[in-house]
């Protein structure tokens, strides 16, 4: 048995009863938690566990563009960067910024952008800095998630929340959130981010192989799982400013 | 670079008025791409080579093939590595240094696009497991600069890789040997790139340097033979709508047929 399957190469990812390796059906999250407000120096923080991942995103600024050149007359810079800790894979990592870092950093910098109110913040930066302690399938999705919940927790005025999540092919199946084994062995990632009150998608990448009915499948599953993480990303914002009671109408009522 | 580039203010009003009509400054319909040229072999010391010009924008891949150790996760696979370089001469904004941001988000947007369709059969470039398999590095030179790099250096690299030839390496007693004999390397698909700005609430193909000034968006997906997505990246610190990226697929899969027949054409 073993032997065949090493002449296979491939596992199986998804078992005849449509469960994964980790038990989930096609269409299941990992377990997520989020924490508002962790970190006592920064402006705003976030802390997620997403599966295996391990992701710490802190905000700094509104506060003074050094360098001056790349001051900006009209709206804030947001600069981002994306850093995995050396421990956070099998392999050690060398610390210094990868290629993959610093595209990773420029994509979750240009999804978090059309959210922020930059024009707000004339000649400032604003700092976003996302720490992998571990990382696990779909990190940046992660990541951007914690990241605009950092935002928000800074008090940047900010247009909607940016949340990810990804989806991809394994086993010839459409499923969400794929972890690291399934990223690794699957045919197909496609991370997504959206603002899911405007109804837009803010980060957009695809590796892998997708006909043009499983990309349909994959883009419109992303969305609808990014809405399901969106609804934590809220609870977990309230649970910070309100002491876990989610806002009530009766609070307006009162106020009226 | 492309935030240094000046688009006159009365001139982009123009630019956003015409494509509310469907129309471009330069006449192109809004899925149309650029004259696109393609000349291949033109560097001898390399194994294979080609030099695109997409417009006014110009790109020179070259091949390189040796032997070298595979990566501890692949050790049954070649390796294949591309790498782009926005050259100093390519444009008054440019300047000399460590890769930028957008010249690594370019190659490795470009690498994912052949890489993911498997366009080069990785595990016909193993020699022995684990310890030697055959390297195939692609270097590419921006030449000049006039918008839509992704693709003018994705159908170079492409066309490079199609016409790259090989020493055929064998294993005798546990070491590789190089034989005279010469092979091509071994090529699967084509995997074509489109790459498309949003203006406005357009989405126009092919943005050259004026377009690309003034577009909020990018988004550059590349299909392969089958009309299969395998790979895509957004662009730009500016959103897309569902229905766009929809109908970015369907472009993109027409117009990558289109190209797919110059470059298959171009490479005979």
């Amino acid at each position: 048995m073993e032997g065949l399957r090493l002449e296979n190469k491939k596992k199986k990812l998804i078992d005849d009863k449509g469960k994964r390796l980790d038990g989930r059906k096609w269409d299941e999250l990992r377990p997520i938690s989020l924490q508002v407000g962790l970190m006592k120096n920064a402006d705003g923080s976030a802390y997620i566990e997403w599966g295996k991942n391990k992701i710490m995103a802190a905000v700094y600024g509104p506060k003074e563009v050094h360098p001056k050149h790349q001051v900006l007359p009209n709206r804030a810079l947001l600069r981002c960067r994306y850093h995995m800790a050396p421990f956070s894979v099998d392999e050690r990592k060398n610390p210094a910024p990868s290629r993959r870092e610093i595209e990773i950093s420029k994509v979750i910098r240009e999804a978090l952008v059309p959210a922020v109110i930059v024009e707000d913040y004339p000649r400032t930066a604003i700092e976003v800095w996302v720490e992998v302690l571990q990382s696990d399938g779909g990190s940046r999705v992660a990541g951007i998630t914690a990241a605009s919940l950092a935002l928000a927790d800074a008090g940047i005025n900010m247009r909607d929340l940016v949340v990810g999540c990804s989806c991809g092919i394994i086993d010839d199946h459409v499923v969400a959130d794929l972890d690291d084994t399934e990223d690794k062995e699957g045919s197909g990632d496609m991370p997504v981010a959206i603002m899911p009150n405007l109804g837009q998608v803010s980060l957009l990448q695809v590796d892998g192989i997708f006909t043009r009915d499983q990309f349909k499948k994959a883009f419109e599953l992303a969305i609808e799982k990014g809405k399901q993480v969106y609804a934590m990303q809220r609870e977990a914002l309230t649970s910070k400013f309100f002491g876990g009671e989610p806002m009530s109408t009766e609070v307006e009522e009162v106020a009226e | 670079m492309k935030k240094n580039y000046v688009v006159e203010t009365i001139r982009k009003a123009q630019m956003v008025q015409l494509l509310v009509e469907g129309k471009r400054m330069d006449e192109r319909a809004l899925d149309q791409h650029r004259p696109l040229k393609i000349e291949t072999g033109i560097i001898q010391k390399a194994n294979g080579s080609a030099r695109v010009t997409l417009g006014n924008t110009q790109v020179i891949a070259g091949v390189k093939i040796a032997t070298g150790t595979p990566f501890p996760d692949t050790p049954d696979k070649g390796l294949l590595v591309v790498n782009a370089e926005i050259l100093p001469m390519s444009s008054p904004y440019a300047e000399p240094g460590p890769p930028s941001e957008e010249a690594i988000e370019l190659a490795r947007v470009v690498d994912r696009g052949i890489r993911e369709s498997e366009m080069v059969d990785l595990t016909k470039l193993c020699l022995i497991p684990g310890k030697s398999v055959v390297t195939v590095f692609v270097d590419c030179n921006i030449m000049n600069v006039d918008g839509n790099l992704f693709d003018a250096t994705s159908y170079a690299v492409v066309s490079a890789l199609r016409t790259a030839k090989m020493k055929k390496y064998i294993v005798k007693d546990d070491k590789v040997e190089a034989t005279d004999d010469i092979v091509p390397v071994p090529v699967e698909r084509t995997p074509v790139s489109v790459t498309m700005a949003r203006i406005g609430d357009r989405l126009i193909v092919d943005p050259n340097a004026e377009e690309e000034a003034s577009m909020d968006m990018r988004v550059t997906i590349t299909t392969d033979d089958d009309g299969n997505v395998c790979a895509s990246q957004k662009g730009e610190a500016s959103t897309i709508s569902p229905a766009h990226v929809l109908e970015a697929v369907d472009t993109s899969i027409k117009v990558g047929k289109e190209i797919r027949k110059m470059i298959l054409e171009a490479v005979k």
